[in-house]
């Protein structure tokens, strides 16, 4: 009995090294970008255009005139990676507990009203200012965040019904919040007034044209401690057991309902955060939301593709950071804006279907060791 | 599979090579550069931004370029300031915001490239001596919606009926000016007559425009919107009840809607009674050739009635010839200044005639 069991966890887990995720998520940005080249050919458009655009927004280097630079390109990728990061380990945080929080667009929503709040109403010196901004975001998505991990816990409701109706809810209420209790800006009556000075997270390089901000730094702490959370104490551990196996965790003596609510309320606390970095960094004012920003589901994105651990979201997001990043760019170029769009879908496809690289990469490596034998053995073809 | 990457490569070479040469004949030194970026509503929006880039489109026409003008489209409001200064890395001699979710951007744009000429549409209260290179272009709304809040009224007194319809994308300061005027407009013909007031909260919701175009429809004949996109919905409702039978006149806004009105095959019948115009094109096509002529100047900038920069199209196919001459006549009383528009709404605690509460947002 004991002995079966070890061969089947070794089996899976030699099959997980073979294929890495790191090796099918590169497969799949590979044939992404292949693709994307030969749709630009087939729609009469010069894929050299593609490239340079590509590259520009990564290196800040203009391939068609050599000499140019401009590091604002580079600094603005990382720019747009840094939400994305944010909402994307929030997701995976959720996915690792065994929960889906497609919630993200109201817990971005709160926590960037609840920062707007801080930042126009509380009095406070820099630097402790910001930081007390983003604690009130994380506080706003973490509210956001309790009331689906609660009913899931306790009520048994699914948690993706709950979420999409708390995003209008956030929506809603966070235009109401706004318009009554900050002051508006009288000139559009669309938005609050600045926030204080002391509030902003201020450039990194001040002579940049870019808005490149301190919230990089948080992003990355985020990424430490979701890694440390999450693979090295006790606390993560329980969390993700309770993803495996609920019934079996509640046997073990864990606090299931706990856990449940407390993963969502730090996945939601997560995507907080990343609606307090645009508002203090980018924004610099409170905002009125009519419409989603989709940070959220971006987020859903990220996770996938970096298979839920850190260091994979954090690679994921300044991946998807440069295709929105390249947006600008690639439409200067004459590229319209939305190949950038369908190298990300098919990346996502190409991720979510998985199974299929792997039985792909399969054939490819039993077709190599196929032709291996029979060079080996060339005889031993007749049959 | 390495032939066929063999020959993607030659082919991406070739084509590259191309490219270059091409770029490198078309390096006419007078020719001026002009770069678009657009708000989340993106460039084929059937209003604001369609209209601005047509105005730049119409001067690059006018002056014989080759090219189409650049533009680039904004997914989310955090990408106005790096699409702005993509252009300004590119040396554009002129960008082209239009919206006025842009101030705050421009505000940034104008400290970090103090030399780079631009105008933005819809803002007028920057600092005109702090940022000399900002265009600033502001419009009065309130006085073409005047005009077209008569044309409904009378429209709605020739049906015999007492209810003229309205529909909002926002509650915005600029959004407002537009119901201000229709109704002053209204009630100079009619002050018994009622206006319904609907705010959609979206530029972009066509579905929402159509239920409430349904709901005003239910109690009147004439509606004018100002929702941009939201107004796709309120003339698809129009149309639907038209060709049940039921003729309904929708009032377009920023530029001529009349042929996306055609509700018959041949395309003769609109549903479009008329539309008030916002001539954002003038704006940027005026801005382009100030560049061009070297007259370009900073500051705050007016279109209004008088200089054309608001109004009712030329032409009018659904208005009779009387209805023209009374708009004309009130146009005359404007721009005298016998009749002053006042540019804030009434609401329904000083007029019971409106359905406006007032803008939620408003202190």
């Amino acid at each position: 009995m004991k002995s079966k069991l070890k061969v089947t966890t070794k089996r899976k887990d030699s099959g997980e090294k073979k294929h890495s995720h790191l090796t099918i998520s590169l497969i799949a940005v590979a044939v992404g970008l292949i693709f994307a080249f030969l749709l630009t050919i087939l729609t009469g458009r010069s894929p050299f255009d593609l490239l340079t655009a590509l590259v520009r927004s990564m290196t800040g280097f203009n391939l068609q005139n050599l000499g140019s630079f401009n590091i604002m390109y580079v600094l603005n990728w990382f720019l747009n990676a840094v939400p994305i990061i944010m909402t994307g380990l929030s997701v995976a945080f959720a996915y690792r507990t065994g929960l889906f929080n497609i919630g993200g667009e109201g817990q971005i929503i709160a926590g960037s009203t609840a920062a707007a709040a801080v930042a126009l109403l509380v009095k406070l010196p820099p630097i402790i200012h910001p930081i007390a901004c983003i604690l009130a975001a994380a506080a706003a998505g973490a509210l956001w965040g309790f009331l689906p991990g609660f009913l899931k816990a306790y009520r048994g409701i699914n948690e993706v019904v709950i979420c999409i109706m708390m995003n209008y809810c956030g929506m809603y209420a966070c235009a109401w919040f706004t318009k009554v209790f900050l002051p508006i800006d009288p000139n559009t009556n669309d938005r609050t007034i600045a926030i204080m000075e002391s509030a902003e997270l201020k450039q990194v390089f001040s002579n940049s044209t870019s808005q490149f901000n301190w919230g990089f730094i948080v992003a990355l702490l985020a990424v430490v401690l979701f890694w440390f959370v999450i693979e090295k104490t006790t606390f993560g551990y329980s969390l993700r057991a309770t993803g495996f196996n609920k019934e079996a965790a509640r046997f073990a003596g864990m606090k299931v309902e706990r856990n449940i609510t407390m993963s969502m309320m730090i996945s939601g606390a997560l995507t907080g955060i990343a609606g307090a970095l645009l508002i203090l960094g980018i924004y610099r004012y409170g905002r009125i939301f009519t419409s989603f920003d989709n940070f959220g589901f971006d987020g859903i994105s990220v996770a996938l593709v970096g298979g839920s651990t850190g260091i994979g979201v954090l690679l994921a997001g300044m991946l998807f950071g440069l295709f929105k990043a390249a947006s600008g760019n690639l439409q200067l170029f004459n590229i319209p804006k939305e190949i950038s769009e369908l190298i990300q879908a098919i990346i996502i496809y190409l991720v979510a279907i998985q199974y299929a690289i792997v039985l792909l990469l399969d054939k490819i490596s039993e077709r190599k060791i196929k032709k291996k034998e029979i060079e080996e053995k060339p005889e031993g073809g007749n049959v | 599979m390495k032939k066929l990457l063999k020959v993607a490569l030659a082919a991406m070479m070739s084509v590259g090579l191309v490219a270059c040469t091409g770029n490198g004949e078309g390096g006419d030194t007078d020719q001026i550069s002009v770069g678009f970026v657009t708000d989340t509503g993106g460039i084929n929006d059937k209003s604001f931004n369609q209209t601005s880039y047509k105005g730049i489109q119409d001067f690059y026409d006018e002056m014989g370029y080759t090219e189409a003008p650049k533009y680039i489209e904004s997914k989310a409001d955090a990408d106005y300031v790096p699409n702005l200064s993509t252009f300004a890395d590119e040396e554009a001699d002129l960008i082209v915001a239009a919206g006025y979710k842009f101030d705050t951007a421009i505000q940034t744009m104008a400290e970090t490239y103090p030399n780079q000429k631009m105008l933005v549409i819809d803002v007028n209260w920057l600092d005109a001596d702090k940022y000399t290179n900002v265009m600033q272009v502001g419009f009065t709304e309130h006085e073409g919606s005047f005009l077209v809040g008569v044309v409904a009224a009378l429209k709605a007194q020739e049906l015999g009926e007492d209810t003229v319809g309205y529909i909002t994308g926002g509650d915005s300061a600029s959004m407002l000016r537009f119901y201000a005027g229709y109704q002053a407009g209204v009630w100079a013909v009619d002050p018994n007559m009622k206006v319904l007031f609907d705010n959609a909260n979206s530029f972009d919701n066509i579905a929402l425009g159509k239920t409430l175009a349904e709901k005003q429809f239910a109690e009147c004949s004439v509606i004018f919107h100002a929702a941009g996109g939201v107004g796709n919905g309120v003339i698809e409702a129009a149309k639907e009840a038209t060709l049940a039978g039921n003729q309904k006149w929708v009032i377009g806004v920023d530029s001529d809607q009349y042929e996306q009105g055609f509700y018959d095959d041949d395309k003769t019948q609109s549903v479009i009674l008329t539309s008030m115009m916002k001539r954002v094109d003038t704006a940027a096509y005026d801005a382009c050739k100030a560049v061009a002529d070297g007259t370009f100047k900073g500051g705050i900038y007016t279109y209004s009635l008088a200089n054309n920069g608001v109004g009712l199209p030329d032409e009018n196919p659904n208005l009779s010839e009387e209805v023209l001459k009374t708009v004309e006549e009130y146009k005359q009383k404007v721009l005298d200044g016998e009749i002053t528009v006042s540019d804030t709404p009434v609401t329904n605690a000083d007029n019971p005639n409106t359905s406006f509460t007032g803008a939620t947002s408003q202190e």
